[in-house]
């Protein structure tokens, strides 16, 4: 088929085709080979189209699954996870999605339905204005006007979505550009002006911050997900072991640093480490590779680093000086600008005391939590999970406490296993996520750890677990309540538990077996250790409900308002 | 302080609804937005009078309008020696007896009467905000009726003096 409209157009004659085949031809020469969607009467002839097609396509049982899933594939392969959904309450249903691909800067092409360009503007049946809807949550979008644009359109989406600072674009199809028949030219080549991330870093100010290196005595650098959407884990790990600069991870920069390198401090921010937050208090020299200075992060800005050189490299220019007074802004990707550091920086400082001081704290004041009594800790639970799976599984969450113990308790020794809805903090996000991470990385063990809250928003997609066989786990951190919310309520609210707390739940045990999957519920640490042993055998969907002390809190933590050294529950 | 911010953009559809809607989002207050086609058709200028708090807040909305995808240049003019001007149309009632006290009134600002009736005339003035407001100033005791301005729309001079204040936006 592609040789011979390819040999058409040498001899200049023009392929004529449907919108809807110009789209599939499109995607195949994206190198699109799945899709999340859900079908609708906008999409019709898109899915016509498609139904001809060798492009797999994961039918999610709600247009949310679809794209939660789209962006844990997007995570983990670092390819643009693409999603179709129709016009009006499909469209809207992707918009959480959406503004949480946007905020952590996950690549999506996502391509919705709209009504017939004849009765845009009239309210017509299943009409949302998803364009300006989506407009300042996405990097881009588009809404197509001419059936003969769609490639160009195409080309531009995933061009925008991958590359820069990575991104969701939306793509929003009129029924009748789908239906109507045009002259198909394939896109080859992508003109935007207006559009040019830059990607070396200016070398002046690489040598400005080699120089700095020189003269510090307390560096360290707050590794962001921008290295590991540049791929500069490696590049990461030289730079501090050459100049012995100690390192700590945002939450969604978990996985660029191997967790158990001796130069690691653990995560920073209201639930860091206290050796983490310390070093960003007392540091001299701070280098942020590729992290936005995010709230949950610095805690109250008048106390944030207060004593240090700041240096932000990022490929985004407009996060350089936006939250925290930059003294070195250095725009390019995390990857070339580590590289021309390492190039740059022959020589280092002074750290050994400073490193020998923060390794002290660590060791003083790691993580820590009672394990006593008969129940289940949910921070054992997640230690027990990083037992069984060496610290190399796929991990995916929600938001709320038992992302705050994945972050702590997991361990990533590897990057892009780390799928959790960070920036927007969607609850359901982590179980869909999980679909899709699985389905880019079938070669790796997916484990979907949520609460029994965040669970009960997205479990529909059981259905796809088990129609696809796929084997996720899926680890309910069972506390009868939306734990983070109750922590809050008990600390702040003096124990006022309004609306957070969830007695009344399903017997998670027969949901699943009610989907056919299989599924046990456990309470002890020896129960939880053998049935998760058990599932990750079975090589089949399982999910695990495990009922832990439902009134433990995640520390320790950064009230809000407070500075990051007010830590609040460090190990005494 | 008050910023006088051009923008070049590619004129597709959506391209004025992406900027404002992003100053919404950001809270930043414009005061006036001008909108039409360059020498090219499919390139706008959109000329921006934007109330900014500081610097850093100056910084933010320039790399944020440079971010878009449509957006081909954004220039703070502010600084530079520049001609900015606006449109006003002021109908103001008139009586037989006021209609030429009136003439004498707007010809210092090289106004000119565009449209009379019985009870009103329209007046058409350009300049920059403050030779507007005078004349509105000047007019007001007579009674306006309407008042429709353009907002301002800016370029820089012909020829600048050769330093800039580029410390902080050298990274852009």
């Amino acid at each position: 088929m592609k040789a011979s409209w390819v040999a058409e157009e040498e001899k200049g004659k023009v392929l004529k085709m449907s919108g809807a085949d110009m789209l599939m031809e499109a995607l195949e020469k994206e190198g699109v080979d799945v899709l999340f969607g859900y079908p609708g009467g906008a999409v019709l002839p898109i899915y016509d189209a498609l139904y001809k097609k060798n492009i797999k396509h994961i039918l999610t049982r709600h247009e949310q699954g679809a794209i939660h899933a789209a962006q844990g594939f997007a995570r983990v392969t670092g390819r643009a996870g693409v999603v179709i959904a129709t016009s009006g309450p499909g469209a809207t249903n992707l918009v959480t999605g959406i503004a949480d691909a946007m905020i952590d800067s996950l690549p999506l092409v996502i391509f919705t339905g709209q009504v017939a360009t004849s009765v845009i503007g009239t309210d017509a049946f299943q009409e949302a204005d998803i364009v300006g809807i989506t407009m300042p949550i996405t990097k881009h979008n588009y809404q197509v006007r001419k059936v003969e644009e769609l490639p160009g359109i195409i080309k531009e989406a995933f061009h925008v979505a991958q590359t820069g600072r990575p991104g969701p674009v939306l793509v929003d199809i009129p029924k009748d550009i789908s239906t109507s028949i045009g002259s198909y030219k394939p896109a080859n080549e992508v003109d935007l002006p207006g559009y040019q991330p830059t990607t070396m870093p200016n070398l002046l100010q690489v040598k400005r911050l080699a120089d700095a290196i020189v003269q510090a005595k307390k560096p360290v650098i707050l590794a962001g997900a921008g290295v590991l959407f540049a791929k500069a884990e490696e590049e990461i790990l030289a730079l501090a072991e050459q100049h012995r600069i100690p390192v700590t991870n945002t939450l969604l920069g978990l996985g660029s640093f191997p967790a158990d390198h001796p130069l690691f401090l653990g995560m920073a921010g209201m639930h860091g480490t206290y050796a983490s937050n310390t070093a960003l208090h007392e540091c001299d020299l701070l280098i942020n590779i590729g992290a936005r200075f995010d709230d949950r992060l610095t805690g109250n800005l008048a106390h944030f680093a207060p004593k240090a050189t700041v240096a932000h490299i990022d490929i985004d220019p407009a996060e350089i000086g936006k939250n925290v007074e930059t003294l070195i802004p250095i725009v390019g990707c995390a990857k070339h600008t580590a590289a021309a550091l390492l190039r740059e920086s022959p020589t280092s400082g002074d750290t050994a005391e400073w490193v020998y001081q923060l390794a002290e704290l660590k060791n003083t004041y790691p993580l820590w939590y009672k394990n006593e009594g008969e129940v289940l800790k949910p921070q054992r639970l997640l230690e027990i999970i990083h037992e069984e799976t060496n610290g190399e599984a796929i991990v995916t969450t929600d938001v709320g406490q038992h992302q705050m113990w994945t972050a702590q308790y997991y361990g990533f020794a590897k990057p892009n296993r780390w799928v959790t809805s960070g920036g927007l903090g969607t609850m359901g996000f982590g179980f869909p996520a999980a679909i899709g991470a699985k389905i880019g990385k079938p070669e790796l063990p997916v484990v979907a750890v949520t609460g029994d809250g965040g669970f009960q928003m997205t479990l529909q997609e059981l259905s796809v677990l088990q129609e696809m066989k796929l084997p996720v786990i899926i680890v309910i951190v069972n506390n009868q309540s939306l734990g983070m919310v109750r922590q809050w309520q008990e600390i702040f609210y003096e124990e006022r538990y309004s609306e957070s707390l969830l007695p009344v739940q399903p017997d998670f045990v027969k949901l699943a077996a009610a989907y056919g999957i299989e599924a046990a519920s456990v309470t002890t640490e020896e129960d939880a250790r053998a049935k998760f042993a058990e599932a990750l055998d079975s090589k089949a969907p399982y999910l695990l409900d495990c009922r832990v002390a439902s009134d433990e809190n995640v520390y320790p933590m950064i009230a809000p308002g407070k500075g990051i050294h007010q830590m609040i529950g460090v190990k005494p | 302080m008050r910023r006088i911010i051009t923008a070049t953009v590619l004129n597709r559809s959506g391209v004025l609804n992406r900027l404002t809607g992003l100053m919404t989002k950001r809270q930043f207050n414009i005061e006036s937005i001008t909108v039409g086609h360059s020498d090219e058709p499919s390139i706008s200028k959109i000329t921006i009078v934007v109330q900014v708090e500081d610097d850093r807040k100056l910084e933010q909305l320039l790399k944020q309008l440079h971010k878009q995808i449509d957006v081909l240049k954004v220039k703070d003019l502010t600084e530079m020696a520049l001609v900015a001007r606006e449109l006003a149309l002021i109908k103001v009632i008139t009586t037989p007896e006021t209609r030429s006290e009136i003439k004498v009134i707007i010809e210092p600002f090289r106004a000119s009467i565009i449209d009379v009736s019985l009870e009103n005339v329209t007046i058409e003035v350009t300049g920059d905000n403050d030779k507007v407001e005078a004349i509105i100033e000047l007019l007001r005791p007579y009674g306006i009726k309407e008042i429709s301005r353009t907002g301002l729309t800016a370029m820089p001079r012909g020829t600048q003096k050769t330093v800039y204040n580029l410390n902080q936006f050298s990274i852009i």
